[in-house]
């Protein structure tokens, strides 16, 4: 009995995406990667070091697409915008914008997380004061080789590290936890202590939650060695003063005291959302999403990569927030289900 | 607790009703300053031709015994359920509150009748078995300051004045500050929520202004019923003043703008104070900095006699401030009564020498 080519379209080139791709491709299936923007590799590709090893995300980027090239039956269209998926038969039709139809037998959605607009913590005063960046921002300014500066161009003698903006804070509508922040912040914090020696630098967080592998550890060379602070309270807020450094206000809750000093400049670690365009999927009533917006897996134990819908499966930081490594797992995960299923369709039309 | 977010501070908008209010006056505004209450209640009628009905028969609203702890919720629920009695009476839907204690208070009643419908119920009972009056809700409830707010264009456009040094030809720069009642407890009932309130510097842009971002800007006036009127703590009220005089003073504002009865008297009276218990004072060429309400701005800005508007009433002299705007005024008038008698002056801040 030979084997029919299935064809597996996978939405979203990110890591999760390419992974999941090259495996189902390794495994003899058609497969069709759907990209929104112009090049793969979503968020990684503004990114500078990862944690814990201060690796470049570039070769993760260049190893999953020059692993692409061995397989044939592999294809990747960028730039194209998925409308809307319609399921007949137990088969998919993928709509996108430049009135492209693909057929597939299964899907896997791989479209990632939304950076969470730190804005919305207006209190911080993100796109009003200059001196106040975001994570993203700031591995914008290391990728690009140039030394820190302020806004006017001179070495930052103090800088600020605020976590959790936007996770687990129920005034901006996030009570869950993005999981990935802490850790780079102590990772920033280390990288701009050893680019700028002098500068002193504070974390301020309401927990630690050094979960992974090896983050202790760069939590204890943070503190030991590099003597960066923790203080352990939220920001109440951030204001700037009359020469453009900023003011913090801030609960000292180990100590009991409020704190308030200037630094001239302040990193705020956006924490993950929900990709906007998730709501697509789910006013179709194709796919559920969970109580923050992020797909909905059919069981959060033993299959987080199948969706209440058979044949979409999920792979990713659609799923939760989720580090780089997780994710590449998450995405090998992904490929097993997709396998599992396309197997078991073979088989029920065989015997039918 | 999930609840709704603001997308970010300049989505914030609100509702405000365009005409025909029933007016909620302040108790405290009507002694300290009752200019401005009238500059409103004409600016309302005569500039910009709204309908607007001053009731006599409204009481208290009683947020400070409230805020006090002197004053039971119920009570207050029983109150402004009267007054929405009042308004209903009068055929009236649009409800425009005076002082920010009062919007507060009003704000948290309407909130916990949506929220305890039964609390609404025991209300009008109460209501009724006390004085056999009914009422039906509000469909606006707006502070004055957001009506201004509205109409800042149209104000715009009757001007006399503009808010510019006419002197030096730049705009005159003006520290906002919003009572926290106003939009701390609900965000999304003041303009431009609650970090960065649109409210006054939506007039002070709109009349030629500049508005003044500094550190300490949404700090305590200082006021704070509990410890003020409960406490009797004074020094931790002066000190929490000071702390934004000091934030304030090297942006060299020219005047303050307020929209809540108890933040314009401590940021105006304590000036004096700290004047006095450490001979320093925070605005320019060694006097204090003018403190004026929004109705106050607004009419300097329409061409209102600075007299007749009260401004005599505040304790830091105005005059530098009137000076700059190139406002014409008869210094002869500022101490007459309404009959035009001179009432007799008071001696200027820094000729008081207190040792």
């Amino acid at each position: 009995m030979e084997k029919e080519q299935k064809h597996v379209a996978v939405i979203g080139a990110g890591i999760a995406g390419l992974h999941t791709a090259n495996l189902l491709a390794q495994s003899g299936h058609k497969v069709t990667i759907l990209e929104k923007e112009k090049y793969p590799g979503g968020h990684l590709n503004q990114w500078h070091h990862l944690f814990p090893d201060h690796s470049s995300p570039e070769w993760i980027i260049s190893g999953l697409l020059d692993e692409q090239l061995q397989f044939d039956h592999l294809k990747m269209i960028s730039s194209t915008e998925i409308t809307s998926i319609e399921k007949n038969n137990g088969h998919f039709a993928i709509n996108a914008g430049n009135e492209l139809r693909i057929y597939a037998d299964a899907v896997v959605i791989s479209t990632g997380f939304k950076l969470f607009d730190a804005r919305q913590k207006e209190e911080y005063g993100y796109g009003l004061f200059k001196n106040v960046i975001t994570s993203a921002d700031l591995e914008q300014s290391l990728k690009s080789g140039q030394p820190l500066t302020t806004a006017s161009g001179k070495t930052p003698s103090r800088v600020a590290f605020i976590h959790c903006i936007g996770s687990r804070d129920a005034k901006c509508g996030n009570t869950y936890c993005s999981k990935v922040c802490c850790i780079t912040g102590v990772k920033q914090a280390l990288e701009i202590s050893e680019m700028l020696p002098e500068t002193e630098i504070f974390c301020f967080y309401m927990d630690l939650r050094l979960y992974g592998s090896k983050f202790d550890d760069l939590y204890l060379q943070a503190q030991k060695k590099h003597k960066i602070q923790f203080i352990r309270g939220r920001l109440s807020e951030a204001a700037e003063t009359h020469d453009k450094r900023l003011q913090i206000k801030a609960e000292d809750t180990l100590s009991g005291r409020p704190l308030r000093m200037e630094v001239d400049m302040i990193v705020l670690l956006a924490g993950m959302e929900k990709n906007e365009a998730h709501q697509m999927f789910s006013s179709t009533k194709l796919l559920e999403l969970d109580e923050h917006g992020f797909f909905k897996s059919k069981n959060i134990q033993l299959t987080r990569n199948e969706t209440t819908q058979p044949g979409i499966f999920i792979a990713g930081t659609c799923i939760c927030p989720m580090s780089v490594n997780e994710t590449i797992e998450n995405a090998g995960a992904a490929s097993i289900l997709v396998n599992r299923y396309l197997e078991h369709q073979q088989l029920t039309n065989h015997h039918e | 607790m999930q609840t709704e977010t603001s997308k970010n501070w300049s989505q914030f908008n609100k509702d405000i009703a365009n005409d025909h209010y029933y007016y909620l006056r302040s108790c405290i505004r009507q002694n300290f300053f009752p200019g401005s209450e009238v500059a409103f209640l004409d600016i309302l009628r005569n500039k910009l031709g709204k309908t607007i009905y001053d009731d006599a028969s409204h009481t208290t609203c009683a947020g400070i015994g409230y805020h006090c702890d002197i004053v039971p919720f119920e009570t207050i629920q029983a109150l402004a359920a009267r007054h929405f009695s009042l308004m209903t009476e009068k055929g009236l839907k649009h409800a425009v509150v005076s002082c920010v204690t009062s919007f507060g208070i009003y704000s948290e009643i309407l909130d916990t009748w949506n929220h305890f419908p039964e609390s609404l119920e025991k209300t009008r009972n109460a209501l009724r078995k006390s004085t056999g009056r009914e009422f039906e809700l509000p469909e606006n409830v707006v502070h004055c300051s957001d009506i201004v707010y509205k109409f800042r264009k149209e104000i715009k456009d009757q001007a006399k004045h503009t808010l510019t040094n006419t002197k030096t030809g730049k705009p005159l720069k003006i520290v906002d500050h919003i009572g926290c009642h106003y939009a701390k407890i609900f965000p999304e009932r003041g303009v431009g929520g609650a970090e960065f309130p649109k409210v006054l510097t939506g007039m002070i842009t709109a009349w030629g202004g500049e508005t003044v971002d500094y550190p300490e800007r949404r700090h305590c006036c200082g006021f704070g019923f509990r410890h003020y009127f409960v406490k009797n703590n004074r020094s931790y009220s002066l000190s929490n003043s000071k702390k934004k005089f000091e934030s304030m003073e090297p942006f060299q504002p020219d005047a303050i703008v307020t929209n809540c009865p108890g933040c314009n008297l401590f940021l105006d009276r304590w000036q004096y104070t700290l004047e006095q218990i450490e001979r320093k004072t925070y605005g320019q060429q060694g006097q204090g900095i003018p403190v004026l309400t929004y109705e106050e701005l607004a009419g300097l800005v329409l061409g209102y006699d600075p007299w007749k508007l009260g401004l005599q009433f505040h304790q830091v002299e105005v005059e530098p401030f009137l000076d700059k705007m190139g406002i014409a005024y008869k210094k002869g008038d500022k101490y007459k009564n309404l009959d035009g008698k001179i009432i007799g002056e008071r001696p200027m801040v820094n000729e008081l020498n207190i040792v």
